[in-house]
C-alpha cells in the first residue's frame, strides 16, 4: 500500500493490507468474558450472601420452624416444601441484586458500557453479555443451592434439576426488565427502593414460605402476577415429584414474557442512554 | 499525481442536543499518518465530535464517512479498526492493569494468546509493566492515563482517537504521554486528538482546527496559523496600576497590534527588543516585561478574543 517506488500513490483505506475488520465472531460471549474474569476475583465475597444465607435459611426455617409444624404443607415435611421456594427466591435475589448496582454502575461510576460500545460491540451484544454474566451466576449459585440441599435429603425427585432452567428463565424474567429500571434512574436510592417495595413483598407473598391459598383473595392475584409465584410453583412441582398447580406451558410463557418485553426494553433503553 | 483519500471525512457536519447545536456544521479531513487536532477551549464541541469519528454518536446532520465507511451503518466495522481513549477514563478499577488489556481485546475477538502477548508488548510501550497484576484502583492519573491509550491500541488500529489525552496530569506525567504518542506518530499511526493546551497542539500536531462554539475558526499547521493571525513575536507588559487600559491606549501605533486582558497587555510585534526600547522611550514604565514568541494561545485570542484556558 505504500507505492514509495512510483509516482501514484494511491492509499485504499477501505482494502489495505491492515484493513482485517477484527470482531468477536459471538460479541456477546466476549462481553461475558469480561465478566467472568472479574467473578474470578470476587466470587468468594459472593458466596456468603447468594449461598451461605439461602442455606442459613433453610436450616433457620426448615428445620427450626418445621419443626413447629407438624402436619407439614399438603402432606409434604414443611423442610421438603420449603426448598423449592428458596431455589426460586435465591434465584430471584441473585438476578437482581446484579442487575442493579452493577448495570448503575456500568452506566454512572465505571462506565463499562461507555467502554465497550467504543469497541466493535452493538448495544444489543453488551446488554446480552451482561445478562449472560447474570444467568451464570443464577445458575451457579442454584447449582449449589441444590448440591446442600440435595445432602439434606430435602430433594425428593431427580426432577429437581428441571429447577435449573426455570431458574434460568425466571433470572431473565427479573433482570431484563430491571436492567432497563437500573438504566433508567437517576440515582441509586431508587435500586434500594425495588428491593424494599419489590423483592421483600415478593418473598413474603409469593408463596415462598407459605401457600398463596391462605392469602385473602386480592394479595393472592398479586401473588400469581409476579414472575416469581410461576417459578416458585415449577420449582415446587420438580423437587417433590408433583404435577404443578397451572399448566407448566403457561408457567413458561408467562415468565418468557416477561423476560423477552423487559430485554425489549432494556434494548431501548440503553440505546437511548448510550448512543447520543 | 498523488490521491491520498483521507481517513477521515466530514463534510458540514452537525451536532445537536435538543435544540442545542454542540457542532455547528464542520468540515475536516484527516490524511492517513497525519497527527491532526481539535483545539479549542471547553464547549467547543470537540468530544461532541470525537464521539461522532469514534462512531458511537450518530451525526445530526452533514456527512462523515471514516476509513472510507458510514459511521451509522458500519459502525462495529469502523469501530474495529479505531483506537479510542475517552476524555474521562473508563478502566475497570477492579480488575488488574492487564486483565483491562486482555479484557478488552477479546471484545475486537483477538485470541487469548495473541492478546496476552500483545498486552505485555503495550504495558513495555507505556511503561507500565512493573504493575500489570496490580488492581487499576491505586494507579494515579498519568498511569491509568497511559494504561487507557494502551487499551485503545490493543486492536492494532488504524486511527487513535485522544480526547484530551493530559488533562489533569501534572507536568512530568504529561511530558511522558507526549513522548509515547509521539512515538506512536513516528510508527505512521494516524491520531486524532483534542487540547485546550496550546503546547500540546504544538507539539503533537501537524496539522490542527481551531474550535470554538461548535465551528472550526481556522485551518493550518501550528506554525502556517502562528504566522497567519499573530506576529513573530509578543511582548507581555504588566502595568502596577489597576486597569491596564489606561496604559494600552499610549501604545497605539507601536506594533501590529495591542490586545489587553484583565492582568496585562499584549503587544504583537515583529521585534519584541525594539518595541521594549520603543515603550521606555514613550517613558511609560510596566512593572513586569516579556518577549516571547508568539503561540497557538495567540492565535485563538484574536480569532475569538477570548483565552483557550481561563
Ligand atoms: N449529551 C449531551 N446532551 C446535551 N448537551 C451536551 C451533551 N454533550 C455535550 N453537550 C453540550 O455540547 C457542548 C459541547 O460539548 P463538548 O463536545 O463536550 O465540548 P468540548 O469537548 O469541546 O469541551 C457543551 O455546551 C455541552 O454542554
Ligand atoms: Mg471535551
Amino acid at each position: 500500500m505504500d507505492g514509495e517506488s512510483g509516482a501514484v500513490i494511491v492509499v485504499d483505506v477501505a482494502s489495505s493490507a491492515r484493513a482485517r475488520p477484527t470482531r468477536s465472531r459471538v460479541p456477546a460471549f466476549a462481553v461475558l468474558h469480561y465478566y467472568l474474569v472479574g467473578y474470578r476475583r470476587t466470587w468468594r465475597a459472593g458466596v456468603f450472601s447468594s449461598f451461605l444465607l439461602p442455606v442459613l435459611t433453610v436450616l433457620g426455617f426448615g428445620l427450626g420452624v418445621g419443626a413447629y409444624i407438624d402436619q407439614g404443607v399438603d402432606g409434604v415435611p414443611y423442610l421438603d416444601w420449603l426448598v423449592p421456594g428458596l431455589i426460586a427466591s435465591t434465584a430471584l435475589q441473585v438476578a437482581l441484586g446484579d442487575s442493579t448496582w452493577p448495570v448503575f454502575s456500568n452506566f454512572q461510576w465505571v462506565k463499562t458500557y461507555y467502554a465497550q460500545s467504543a469497541a466493535p460491540l452493538r448495544v444489543g451484544d453488551i446488554l446480552a453479555g451482561h445478562l449472560l454474566y447474570v444467568l451464570f451466576r443464577v445458575l451457579t449459585t442454584i447449582a449449589a443451592f441444590l448440591l446442600v440441599t440435595g445432602l439434606f435429603g430435602a430433594l425428593r425427585s431427580p426432577w429437581a434439576l428441571a429447577t435449573l432452567p426455570v431458574v434460568a428463565l425466571l433470572g431473565l424474567a427479573v433482570a431484563a426488565p430491571t436492567f432497563a429500571y437500573s438504566a433508567s434512574v437517576s440515582s441509586d436510592s431508587w435500586l434500594a427502593m425495588l428491593f424494599r417495595f419489590g423483592v421483600i413483598p415478593m418473598t413474603l407473598f409469593a408463596g415462598v414460605f407459605f401457600p398463596v391459598e391462605s392469602l385473602p383473595e386480592g394479595l393472592r392475584q398479586l401473588a400469581y402476577a409476579t414472575p416469581l409465584w410461576h417459578a416458585v410453583d415449577l420449582c415446587r412441582a420438580a423437587t417433590l415429584g408433583v404435577a404443578p398447580q397451572w399448566s407448566v406451558a403457561g408457567h413458561l410463557l408467562y415468565l418468557a414474557a416477561w423476560a423477552l418485553g423487559g430485554a425489549l426494553l432494556a434494548r431501548r433503553v440503553f440505546r437511548r442512554t448510550l448512543v447520543v | 499525481m498523488t490521491t491520498v483519500q483521507p481517513l477521515i471525512r466530514a463534510r458540514g457536519l452537525v451536532k445537536r442536543f435538543g435544540d442545542f447545536t454542540a457542532v455547528d456544521g464542520i468540515d475536516v479531513e484527516v490524511l492517513p499518518g497525519e497527527a491532526f487536532g481539535f483545539l479549542g477551549p471547553n464547549g467547543a464541541g470537540k468530544s461532541s465530535t470525537m464521539r461522532m469519528i469514534g462512531c458511537i454518536s450518530p451525526p445530526s446532520g452533514g456527512e462523515l464517512r471514516i476509513l472510507g465507511m458510514d459511521p451509522v451503518r458500519d459502525g462495529p466495522a469502523i469501530r474495529a479498526r479505531l483506537g479510542v481513549c475517552p476524555q474521562l477514563d473508563n478502566l475497570d478499577p477492579e480488575l488488574t492493569v492487564q486483565e483491562n488489556l486482555t479484557t478488552y481485546a477479546r471484545y475486537f475477538g483477538i485470541p487469548r494468546r495473541v492478546a496476552r502477548e500483545r498486552a505485555r508488548e503495550l504495558l513495555d510501550f507505556v511503561q507500565l509493566t512493573e504493575r500489570a497484576d496490580s488492581k487499576v484502583e491505586p494507579l494515579s492519573g498519568g498511569m491509568k492515563r497511559r494504561l487507557t491509550i494502551a487499551r485503545a491500541l490493543v486492536n492494532e488500529p488504524e486511527i487513535v482517537l485522544l480526547d484530551e489525552p493530559t488533562t489533569g496530569l501534572d507536568p512530568q506525567a504529561r511530558h511522558l504521554v507526549w513522548e509515547r504518542l509521539f512515538r506512536l506518530k513516528q510508527q505512521g499511526v494516524t491520531l486524532v486528538l483534542t487540547t485546550h493546551y496550546m503546547d500540546e497542539a504544538e507539539q503533537l500536531c501537524d496539522r490542527l482546527v481551531v474550535m470554538d462554539g461548535g465551528r472550526i475558526v481556522a485551518e493550518g499547521s501550528p506554525r502556517a496559523l502562528i504566522e497567519r493571525y499573530s506576529t513573530r513575536e509578543v511582548v507581555e507588559l504588566r502595568f502596577a496600576a489597576e486597569s491596564q487600559e489606561a496604559f494600552a491606549g499610549k501604545l497605539d501605533g507601536l506594533g501590529e497590534r495591542v490586545e489587553v486582558l484583565p492582568d496585562r497587555v499584549l503587544l504583537y510585534v515583529a521585534d519584541g527588543d525594539a518595541a521594549v526600547a520603543e515603550v521606555q522611550a514613550l517613558g511609560l514604565t510596566p512593572a513586569n516585561v516579556l518577549v516571547r514568541r508568539s503561540s497557538l494561545e495567540d492565535v485563538f485570542l484574536h480569532l475569538t478574543g477570548r483565552t483557550l484556558v481561563e
